[in-house]
């Protein structure tokens, strides 16, 4: 019973870490129409930057994953107004462009953090397993599914009863028309973007204290975003919120009922999905 | 010994003035450096294990002041990235455009089983650390070296101590999907049922899998986990465990509990248990001075990796003094290499069987923390541990080299 109670809640914690990486990944998709392939390197800069203020200059959790989150957002800020906006409309060149920074991130990382692995501490407080009716519960994996929920629904507020909001659903819907009504689509497309890295960044430094960081962290969290993202669909936040849990709980019971079939499990539905409703479930508009 | 060796320097000295002054001299070969090419991994998830190679190496030879047997060492150190392409690309590099006398590396089984075949038509000695068991058995190459350890190689030891010292009856073990990690649980479920203990349970999450939670709930009640993990996964593997809310012991190989962890890993790695082929707490002058000069130039301790390069190094030299310097007859050399005994290494006496596997001490430890911080302590020395541990060499090269479902596991 415990198996499957811990299962359970393994699954709503990665659902809600992936929900964080998607989120953002799903937006600059939807916007831009640019497949981001750097999202896994800056998941993997953000968990880094938090855990060198963490273990250098010895910041708070917290504060360390908000400042990690801004100093992300602020390179995607960048990527995107050096780089990404002279390529507008080649989908190609963008593709290669973001995937050359991810090596050249990952490169980045190995010369500054090196090649051993760094383990954050679990942030005081939450360490260790609450006893309930018999049961154990890991305290942080429950508190990484409150901190999704929470920005989840600020995420909601701004997409939905904000300015701002509008303007980014405008965009996603009709970018050309968007335009014509008067709104800055290409400031908004740098906006998003720093958005969509912040959060990336934010995810890392959540996740840390269960993935720990090592180089290679990049390419095994981007798989999961694409997945996650192609399921849901893509400008979508409840797709990328319902893809992320559906991820989670395929992730988890795939590997624990038939662990031969873990992948096999977790890339069906991403296959069925892309046949029969390319759009993704909730997707707008096919990619 | 040393008059030999000022003879030889002053040899060399007076062909170098002599071709200086123009005399139409060939080049003396025995004058020539002697080129040592190391393939290894400075990019990508393995770059940590790799980065310790190349440093290990670089600390034998600066030690040597870049000279064995006379001759002056030429040292080209070759990036693979971790592929086998790339482990291919750099080999035929090596050889061909730089034409090393010698090969050290590659890191990777994979890397290994993609240069075997070129390197045995290319007659290039190589002493790798790469663990495939059957280079050293079943398929063996007449120019391979390993003075590490072969995949099982540390699990017997790990076993029988695990059975006969600390009594345990029965175990599960967990290891990345990949031929590494069936090859050490398949030595260590050998010794460890042989010695009458049963193992439960074998889990294999793929070698990329970022939360182990899913297998860590089919963990069944058991006296001990056996993790044979690699690179970083080991950190992230233990965190996870003491997560999930487990306290059966753990213990593993080589790469679970490897020195060059110890900085990354939390409170949760105290009191694993883990068998190396190398072991920091090894007091002797050599080991010593190894640790003192590896950690001038990297901030951290020297692993098995960066130890198991350092040997390879001393293998070479030993090899070099056999033949009087001379790399030409590659028989010559090779029989050479295969017959180096040592006493004094950093991981104690080591010498080779007649597959080119080393024969050596292997260290049992125990994870403990002291002052603060987690440190390796030995806590049994097993000399002289061959690749067939104790069994009979025909009878062992005649089962199955160990998979992912042999040995089976018992009903």
């Amino acid at each position: 019973m415990s198996l499957w109670l811990l299962l359970a809640i393994n699954s709503v914690t990665l659902g809600g870490l992936l929900f964080l990486l998607s989120a953002g990944f799903s937006l600059i998709f939807g916007l831009m129409r640019i497949p981001n392939l750097t999202h896994g390197s800056l998941f993997m800069l953000g968990a880094y930057f938090g855990a060198s203020f963490v273990l250098w200059f010895h910041l708070d959790f917290w504060l360390a994953a908000l400042l990690s989150a801004l100093l992300v957002a602020a390179f995607g800020a960048a990527i995107e107004f050096l780089l990404l906006r002279r390529l507008a409309g080649s989908t190609l060149a963008q593709v290669l462009v973001t995937l050359g920074i991810s090596f050249m991130v990952a490169d980045f990382c190995l010369m500054v953090w090196t090649g051993d692995p760094i383990s954050v501490a679990t942030p005081a407080g939450l360490r260790g397993t609450a006893p309930f009716l018999g049961l154990v519960f890991p305290i942080y994996r429950l508190a990484v599914i409150l901190i999704a929920a929470i920005i989840a629904a600020l995420l909601w507020f701004l997409i939905d009863n904000t300015r701002l909001g509008a303007m980014i659903r405008a965009g996603v819907d009709d970018p050309q028309m968007a335009r014509v009504v008067g709104i800055r689509v290409s400031r908004l497309f740098t906006l998003v973007f720093a958005l969509g890295a912040g959060l990336a960044g934010f995810a890392g430094m959540i996740g840390s204290p269960i993935l720990s960081v090592y180089p290679g962290l990049d390419a095994d969290m981007l798989p999961l975003a694409l997945v996650v993202v192609i399921l849901g669909g893509t400008g979508s936040l409840l797709g990328s919120l319902l893809g992320s849990f559906i991820i989670g709980f395929l992730y988890n019971f795939g590997q624990a009922l038939v662990p031969e079939l873990a992948y096999f499990v977790l890339f069906l539905p991403m296959v069925l999905v892309l046949t029969l409703r390319p759009q993704g479930l909730f997707g707008r508009h096919a990619p | 010994m040393s008059i030999k060796l000022n003879r030889r320097k002053f040899l060399a000295g007076s062909a170098a003035v002599a071709s200086a002054a123009a005399f139409p001299m060939p080049s003396i070969a025995q004058s020539a450096p002697v080129k040592i090419g190391l393939l290894t991994v400075k990019t990508g998830p393995l770059a940590s294990g790799g980065l310790q190679m190349e440093q290990g190496i670089v600390t034998f030879l600066k030690q040597k002041n870049y000279t064995l047997a006379g001759r002056k060492v030429d040292f080209i150190s070759a990036d693979t990235g971790g592929n086998p392409a790339g482990a291919k690309t750099k080999a035929q590099e090596l050889v061909e455009l730089n034409k090393v006398d010698f090969i050290l590396g590659p890191l990777a089984a994979f890397e290994l089983l993609a240069i075997t075949d070129y390197i045995a038509q290319a007659k290039t000695p190589l002493l790798s650390l790469a663990a495939a068991e059957d280079m050293t058995q079943r398929k063996p190459n007449p120019y391979f070296l390993r003075a590490s350890a072969c995949s099982a190689q540390a699990m017997y030891p790990m076993a029988d101590y695990a059975t006969k010292v600390l009594g345990y009856k029965t175990a599960v073990t967990i290891s990345e999907d990949f031929a590494f990690g069936y090859e050490q649980q398949g030595g260590f479920q050998r010794v460890f049922e042989d010695n009458g203990g049963k193992v439960l349970a074998k889990l294999w999450p793929p070698l990329v899998t970022a939360d182990y939670t899913p297998y860590l709930a089919q963990i069944p009640q058991c006296d001990v986990v056996c993790q044979g993990f690699a690179g970083s996964n080991p950190v992230r593997f233990m965190k996870q465990y003491s997560d999930a809310g487990l306290k059966y012991p753990v213990c593993g190989g080589e790469t679970a509990g490897d020195d060059a962890l110890l900085k990354s890993f939390g409170d949760e790695a105290n009191g694993m248990y883990n068998s190396c082929p190398y072991t920091v707490d090894l007091d002797t002058p050599i080991n010593k001075r190894f640790i003192a000069d590896f950690q001038k130039m990297a901030d951290n301790l020297p692993g098995f990796y960066a130890a198991g390069l350092y040997v390879n190094g001393q293998v070479v030299d030993a090899a070099l003094e056999k033949t009087g310097g001379k790399t030409s007859d590659k028989t010559a050399m090779m029989a050479a290499l295969r017959s180096v005994s040592l006493t004094n290494t950093p991981r104690g006496p080591i010498k080779f069987d007649h597959f080119g596997n080393v024969i050596g001490t292997f260290y049992v430890r125990q994870i403990v923390k002291e002052n603060g911080k987690l440190n390796n302590r030995t806590v049994k020395t097993y000399p002289g541990v061959s690749q067939f541990w104790t069994y009979d060499e025909k009878w062992f090269l005649d089962q199955p080299v160990y998979s992912r479902d042999y040995p089976p596991l018992k009903s």
